[in-house]
């Protein structure tokens, strides 16, 4: 059976690029940006309680770790006059200190046109620099050269490189709950939610949401991929903000989060990575990182605030997976997580995507060689997790239509409670890694992965995870007909909770065994230079990474499979 | 649903009129109308009518209704107050009428099974963490509010009936929660405590019971205070491993709806959990003591519960395991105690 899936055209659900949000958005960039700075001055003195000394210690703090952070750590995106701005503002700080000693409120003043210097420098570098041309150029950039590559390498003959008849989208299935992200994003505003293995993901869903007839979608993406040119391009043109993981000072994550708020509100379709960072085990991300996904549940409640009761003032999650056969950044990652867990004294950072050419190599091997890509659209749910129907209402476990108002009522007004609303944002994590559990398609690669991980960690039931790790490859062999049956009994499962809705099959689960155990075998880690799972010649299992199988195994962790052992 | 457009004052519901649900509706129609919920239409005429529930006397602020539907639409605020045996069927009775904007605040010290269909204690034998739900994991199962809070202490109904100083605990995730109940019940006789760890201050009122069982038992067999004192150390152990077992923190259980609630308990013949553990060193069996009852025991039920989830954890609880014998199992307490003198408990703090 080969496998069946949507593809077709879709039409843009805004056919004229002036109604895009995003659009609107960089039209008014330089206003949106001073607003950005004026709401994040605002809410640090409302943390700081309007209290100089204290807002003088966090201006102190900043400008300490600012200082720091040019020092040991810079890069080449940091813009030039980093190191003057800063010692601008440590001499404000001196003068501040000595020439109004005597004079409280003028103190303060002084101390707050730094904060707002602060800001306005902080979210103009934030804001991103979206512009309609590169974006369509971008994208058919994207779509025309992969599409020539991959008909370069599947086609075969002398004209192959001018054939149309492969398409991206016969490398990447899109598969889930298209049309409703289609119809809701036309009607409010949606806030997407990926899981996150590698890079190269932020590029597969600007791709995929340009695929979908979706205006372009901002994201957060780390200011440490603008250090490659490459991607540079790629994110500025597919409308990225910058997320400078080096700062972590309240005054950046303040006006980040605000940037983010206030985007939302203004109607941007917006895209976090919820996990924050790459997954290094290669796991579902099990705890999200809460500050973004915080300020959706901000923007919808200011939306109500501000009197947006109907669904165009309405914020809708969408849960989205992407399934790999193969991450190129395995190897690394999975030292990362292994280094961190293993509790080693250092942490080196090594990414396989430093450099254009790294990166080219790889697309041309994933189009050159076939290598499936999935990626599956969740249920929309509103801020607090609950499902929205088909006009975008949410709907209670019963099936009940409720308002998502009511959550932010309390005596029968909209309330502003940070601490309600941070709780509210864990219900939304909980919520949203159920979801990527259930929307997940397992793979061949994965279930063969799991399997032959859980019986090699079987055999050696007295060993930890590390010393597991360490054993001689070469001492593993597994005879097949055992693999095979532990196969059919961890499927066996598999199918039972896709029965239950609690995770979901790519269709060539549907194959003989021996198949699926075939492609799967093939396909897993598919150009690592060590595989994962190799057969001897006597047809027994073996390994030549054991880290590399762990990584590719954890995908199906969390499921409760291990149980089956 | 339209609270925002409202203009005649909200009520406060009370759902469940029991001797501590009639107390605690009494407190709050101090201050505020109270709306309780009886299912009996009897129970309400007569709340209506004379004023009294059950011959308890009631505040002349309280109106009562059989109607879920008029409570949900008249109380922002909602206190439940019903047995465990029977919590999840009232929750669910409301539960169609409930909204997010709902406060719920419950004082049940109890546990409830959550289990598949056809599936019972009896069937399954062991149970997992997953399959115990505590009275908030239950309005929150069932329901669609999720600002819930739990009110837990030493509050013995009938003390506070005659207006004697006492303290509670609201517990919740939720400051507004803890910041209401707060203002609804607090007065010159009755302090009010929050904390956020609500399920380990749950887990404490429930795990309680179970020595105050034990406590009727030494006092039944005549046994003086040194013997209270050892049980209630040992008791106090016992909660503080069980209840991190089950996810609540130890500071829970040192606070008022811990080890508080276990002192007034072991120390009270008018709880009914004490009573049981009494009647049965006089020599009565379960079925004799539990017919002539007029309100459950939740600690019986917590005991069978907590051994059923003792297959599981990989934890010791002596008190609870030689009392589910006694209960269940025809051991006699004497060989009880007996066993527990024995038992090598060695270490006396183990836990901080």
């Amino acid at each position: 059976m080969e496998e069946k899936y949507i593809k077709h055209k879709y039409e843009p659900i805004h056919p004229s690029k002036d109604e895009w949000p995003v659009v609107k958005l960089a039209r008014e960039r330089k206003e949106f940006v001073k607003k950005v700075a004026d709401l994040s001055e605002d809410r640090i003195l409302n943390l700081t309680s309007n209290n100089s000394d204290i807002l003088k210690e966090e201006l102190e703090t900043t400008l300490y770790r600012e200082k720091l952070r040019i020092k040991q750590n810079p890069w080449v995106v940091d813009p030039d006059d980093d190191s003057s701005f800063w010692s601008g503002v440590k001499s404000s700080l001196v003068q501040i200190s000595t020439e109004t000693a005597n004079n409280k409120a003028k103190k303060f003043q002084a101390y707050k046109g730094v904060l707002n210097s602060i800001t306005a420098r902080y979210a103009e570098e934030i804001a991103s620099n979206f512009k309609t041309t590169h974006y369509k150029f971008t994208r058919s950039v994207v779509t025309y050269g992969f599409s020539r590559l991959l008909n370069a390498a599947r086609v075969k003959g002398f004209k192959s490189i001018f054939s149309n008849q492969y398409t991206l989208q016969d490398k990447i299935q899109i598969t889930g709950q298209t049309d409703q992200l289609r119809d809701l994003a036309t009607k409010g505003t949606v806030v997407m939610v990926p899981t996150h293995f590698s890079n190269l993901d932020s590029i597969l869903i600007g791709w995929v949401i340009s695929v979908l007839g979706l205006p372009p979608f901002i994201y957060g993406a780390g200011l440490n991929l603008f250090n490659i040119s490459i991607f540079a391009y790629f994110m500025n043109s597919l409308g990225a903000y910058k997320v400078d993981r080096r700062k972590k000072n309240l005054m950046y994550l303040e006006t980040l989060k605000t940037y983010s708020k206030e985007a939302i509100q203004f109607g941007c379709h917006s895209l976090f990575f919820p996990g924050g960072t790459r997954s290094r085990s290669g796991m579902i991300e099990s705890k999200l990182k809460l500050g973004l996904l915080s300020t959706a549940i901000e923007a919808q409640r200011a939306n109500f605030e501000n009197g947006l009761n109907d669904i165009s003032g309405k914020i809708f999650i969408v849960p989205v997976t992407i399934n790999y056969h193969f991450v190129l950044e395995a190897p690394s990652l999975i030292r990362d997580h292994l280094s961190i867990t293993g509790q080693e004294r250092y942490y080196k950072e090594n990414d396989e995507f430093s450099n254009s050419y790294k990166i080219s190599k790889f697309l041309i091997k994933f189009f050159t060689k076939g290598s499936d890509i999935s990626v599956s659209v969740g249920k929309a749910m509103d801020v607090l997790g609950n499902y929205v129907d088909e006009e975008g209402r949410s709907l209670d476990k019963n099936n009940r239509v409720i308002n998502t108002r009511d959550y932010f009522i309390s005596d029968g007004k909209v309330s502003v409670d940070s601490q309600r609303e941070e709780e509210y944002t864990n219900m939304l994590g909980k919520r949203i890694v159920e979801e990527f559990h259930k929307i997940n398609r397992v793979f061949n690669s994965h279930l063969v992965a799991f399997v032959a991980f859980e019986m090699i960690k079987q055999r050696n039931k007295k060993l930890d995870l590390f010393d597991l790790l360490r054993l001689p490859e070469e001492d593993i062999a597994i005879p097949y007909e055992d693999f095979r049956e532990s196969c059919q009994l961890v499927l066996d499962k598999i199918n039972e909770l896709k029965a239950q809705g609690l995770i979901n099959t790519a269709p060539h689960l549907a194959l003989d065994l021996d198949e699926i155990i075939k492609r799967g075998m093939d396909n897993v880690g598919m150009y690592h230079a060590k595989r994962p799972i190799i057969q001897d010649k006597n047809g027994n299992i073996g390994t030549d990474d054991m880290s590399l199988l762990y990584f590719y195994h954890n995908r199906l962790t969390g499921y409760g499979l291990e149980k089956l052992y | 649903m339209d609270s925002k457009n409202s203009t005649k004052p909200k009520y406060i519901g009370v759902i469940g009129v029991g001797s501590f649900g009639t107390v605690v509706a009494n407190i709050l129609a101090a201050k505020n109308p109270v709306m309780v919920y009886a299912r009996k239409q009897e129970v309400v005429d007569e709340i209506n009518a004379t004023h009294t529930a059950q011959g308890r006397a009631m505040n002349e602020n309280i109106v009562a209704s059989n109607d879920p539907e008029q409570l949900c639409q008249s109380c922002d605020v909602l206190f439940f107050m019903v047995p465990s045996s029977g919590f999840q069927n009232v929750v669910r009775i409301f539960s169609p009428f409930l909204f997010p904007y709902h406060l719920i605040i419950h004082g049940t010290k109890g546990l409830c099974l959550n289990l598949k269909e056809g599936e019972t204690l009896e069937t399954v034998k062991k149970i997992k963490r997953s399959q115990i739900l505590t009275m908030s994991e239950v309005i929150l199962q069932e329901t669609v509010a999720v600002r819930v809070g739990c009110l837990a202490g030493p509050n013995l109904s009938k003390e506070l009936s005659q207006g004697q100083p006492a303290a509670t605990v609201i517990a919740s995730k939720y400051n507004e929660v803890i910041l209401e109940g707060q203002s609804l019940l607090r007065s010159e006789k009755f302090q009010v405590y929050g904390n956020s760890d609500i399920i380990g201050v749950e887990i404490s009122g429930v795990l309680k019971n179970i020595i105050a069982i034990a406590s009727g038992a030494l006092a039944g067999l005549g046994l003086g205070e040194n013997a209270k004192g050892l049980l209630i150390s040992r008791g106090m152990v016992e909660m503080i491993h069980l209840g991190n077992a089950l996810g609540g923190s130890i500071k829970s259980v040192m606070g008022l709806a811990g080890i508080g609630d276990l002192v007034t308990t072991c120390n009270s013949v008018h709880s009914r959990n004490f009573t049981v553990g009494f009647r049965l060193a006089k020599g009565e069996t379960l079925e004799e003591i539990l017919a002539d009852m007029e309100e459950v025991a939740e600690g019986i039920n917590t005991v069978r519960i907590i051994k059923a989830f003792l297959e599981t954890a990989d934890l010791r609880a002596p008190i609870t395991e030689n009392l589910y014998r006694v209960l269940f199992e025809d051991l006699e307490i004497e060989e009880a105690l007996q066993f527990l003198m024995k038992y090598p408990f060695n270490v006396d703090v183990d836990f901080v």
